[in-house]
């Protein structure tokens, strides 16, 4: 059985062989390219997680940027309400502020009034008390002229104080 | 011896198929193919045995009618100068020594297709012989010296030798050229041969060694790489049937019993205390037993790299039988009559065919199978061992290997 019999030449032959191809093989061609491989692997990693990274990133941009942009119109429609609030304050104020000058100078006007009213009245008064007596002491005058109508006069006080 | 090695052959596939599909993920194509090549593998072998065995018989019988098994063993064998048609072939050097007569080199065209002797050295069934005269003369008339023949060094460039030379010389240029593609365009998508060679070392990588060994897989990625692709393009080179392919170098003993002899090394010098005490003393077995199970155990590491060398050149030499059993069927219906011999011969040329497609699934299967079961074979000696579930597995392992 020449087969199955291990030839001593071929055996030297095979192992020097095999550890040279080996030995050349491992340096110049499994070491770079299982290194290349590793390299590329985790570049493309590196790559795939940027992307992700990166794609998170502007999720998170969107986000903040929505968050912004909802905070801007919140801040918007404050503002506008707080305007629309000062507006009316301001309106109302004004208002009430006429309202009471109004009031203030109506009242003025009407004790104006009512003290021109009242000198007016005392001055009618006074008028008509002088009148009163000018038109007595012309009165008077005529009716006193003489005797007998001065004494018709007395009795007739005296019959009123007679009445009481 | 044979019986024992086919169930061997057998089982092993089968159980590392099992435990690989649980542990490495495989798929069930990987599975199928591996069931797929003991199927194929083992009749072929015993086939191929009997041819030999009645060829041999035959040979003696009949000298000049033409002789298929003499023709097969020449063609698988390994033979100095390469014979390419009739009588035409490339002479190859002849490197011999031994201690009384020195180192000789020449030519093996000296021996005149083992006709010649030539320096006190003959052709004697292709294996080379001394003889006492040192005059070139009738090798028919020699007288063999047995005693030189005994210490005698036969380091020639053989037909093999040649083709492993070819092969290694293949394998500088293609992964040298790769590697440089790799160099030359980091980081960029591979090209060419490099992207049909990636994928292969990817495979390798991560189906193979990682899967198998472990995290320290990386220490033994350049073994694995290189008996992988080593085996694989010499099969391919094999299935070559014109020159520099057609040589039966996956198919020699010598070759197998190398490889497997480095990777048992590996795995013995990358042993660890775990393995070692799982050979010695498997934890958790009654000493008794222990005295049945070392023995095995022990017999078990030098078992596993035999049946390697045994698997891939059963395989390869039996490939290469069977291809030429077709074309030695169309000669012998040939010798009874032409028109038969051609029937035959586009019968033969059919199976031909499909026996090169099935050799070339064989090639890559056999390569595959040697570089998973050296992986495993290593994984099994640096795995660091989980005690509780290790006794479990070595009992199972132990069932399926007896």
């Amino acid at each position: 059985m020449e087969l199955v019999k291990p030839a001593f030449g071929l055996t030297f032959w095979m192992v020097l062989g095999f550890l040279i191809v080996l030995f050349l093989l491992t340096k110049f061609a499994w070491k770079p390219i299982l290194q290349a491989l590793h390299d590329r692997e985790k570049s493309i990693d590196e790559a795939l997680n940027a992307a992700k990274k990166a794609k998170e990133e502007i999720s998170n941009l969107k986000a903040d940027n929505e968050k912004l942009l909802a905070e801007a119109r919140q801040e918007r429609d404050k503002i506008l309400k707080e305007a629309r609030i000062t507006k009316d304050n301001i309106i109302n104020e004004a208002r009430d502020k006429a309202t009471l000058e109004a009031d203030r100078l109506l009242a003025l006007a009407r004790e104006g009034i009512h003290n021109e009213k009242m000198a007016a009245i005392t001055d009618l008064k006074n008028q008509v008390a002088l009148l009163s007596v000018e038109i007595a002491e012309k009165v008077m005058k005529q009716q006193l002229s003489n005797d007998d109508k001065q004494k018709a006069l007395v009795a007739d006080l005296l019959k009123e104080v007679k009445m009481n | 011896m044979l019986l024992f090695s086919d169930s061997f052959l057998l089982l092993q596939p089968l159980k590392k198929g099992l435990i690989a599909l649980d542990k490495m993920r495989m798929n069930k194509l990987k599975i199928l193919l591996l069931l797929f090549f003991v199927f194929i593998g083992v009749p072929t072998l015993l086939n191929a045995q009997d041819t030999i065995v009645e060829n041999h018989s035959e040979a003696e019988a009949s000298l000049d009618k033409f002789n298929p098994g003499k023709m097969i063993v020449e063609h698988i064998s390994d033979e100095h100068g390469w014979h390419l048609w009739g009588h035409t072939e490339i002479p190859l050097p002849i490197i011999v020594y031994s201690k009384e007569r020195g180192l000789a080199v020449f030519s093996s065209s000296n021996f005149e297709h083992g006709h010649k002797t030539y320096n006190g050295y003959m052709l004697d069934e292709n294996k080379i012989v001394a003889v006492n005269e040192i005059e070139p003369t009738d090798a028919h008339q020699a007288t063999v010296n047995e005693e030189l023949t005994k210490g005698l060094y036969d380091i020639s460039i053989t037909k093999n030798v040649v083709s492993l030379m070819v092969s290694i010389i293949l394998l500088l240029v293609i992964f040298g050229s790769v590697a440089k593609a790799y160099r030359t365009r980091p980081n960029q998508s591979p090209k060419g041969l490099q992207s049909l060679m990636e994928p292969l070392i990817i495979f390798v990588r991560d189906d193979v060694a990682k899967s198998s060994i472990g995290p320290k897989y990386e220490k033994y990625m350049p073994y694995i790489l290189t008996v992988f692709f080593f085996i694989w393009l010499n099969n391919l080179l094999g299935l070559i049937p014109v020159f520099p392919g057609g040589a039966n170098l996956t198919g020699n003993i010598a070759i197998t019993m190398s490889l497997a002899v480095m990777t048992l090394l590996i795995t013995i010098f990358s042993a660890n205390k775990h393995y070692w005490h799982h050979v010695f003393a498997i934890p958790g077995v009654p000493v008794w037993v222990l005295i049945i199970l070392t023995p095995i155990e022990i017999l078990g590491v030098f078992l596993r790299p035999f049946v390697l060398m045994i698997r891939l050149f059963a395989n390869i030499m039996a490939g290469h039988i069977i291809a030429l059993s077709f074309v030695a069927l169309i000669f012998i219906f040939g010798e009874m009559h032409a028109a038969v011999g051609a029937g035959i011969g586009i019968v033969s040329l059919v199976f031909m065919v499909f026996m090169g497609l099935l050799e070339l699934l064989v090639g890559f299967l056999q390569a595959y199978v040697f570089a998973l079961l050296s992986a495993i074979y290593i994984g099994a000696a640096v795995e660091e061992h989980d005690h509780d579930t290790e006794g479990y597995d070595a009992h199972v392992e132990e069932a399926l290997i007896v």
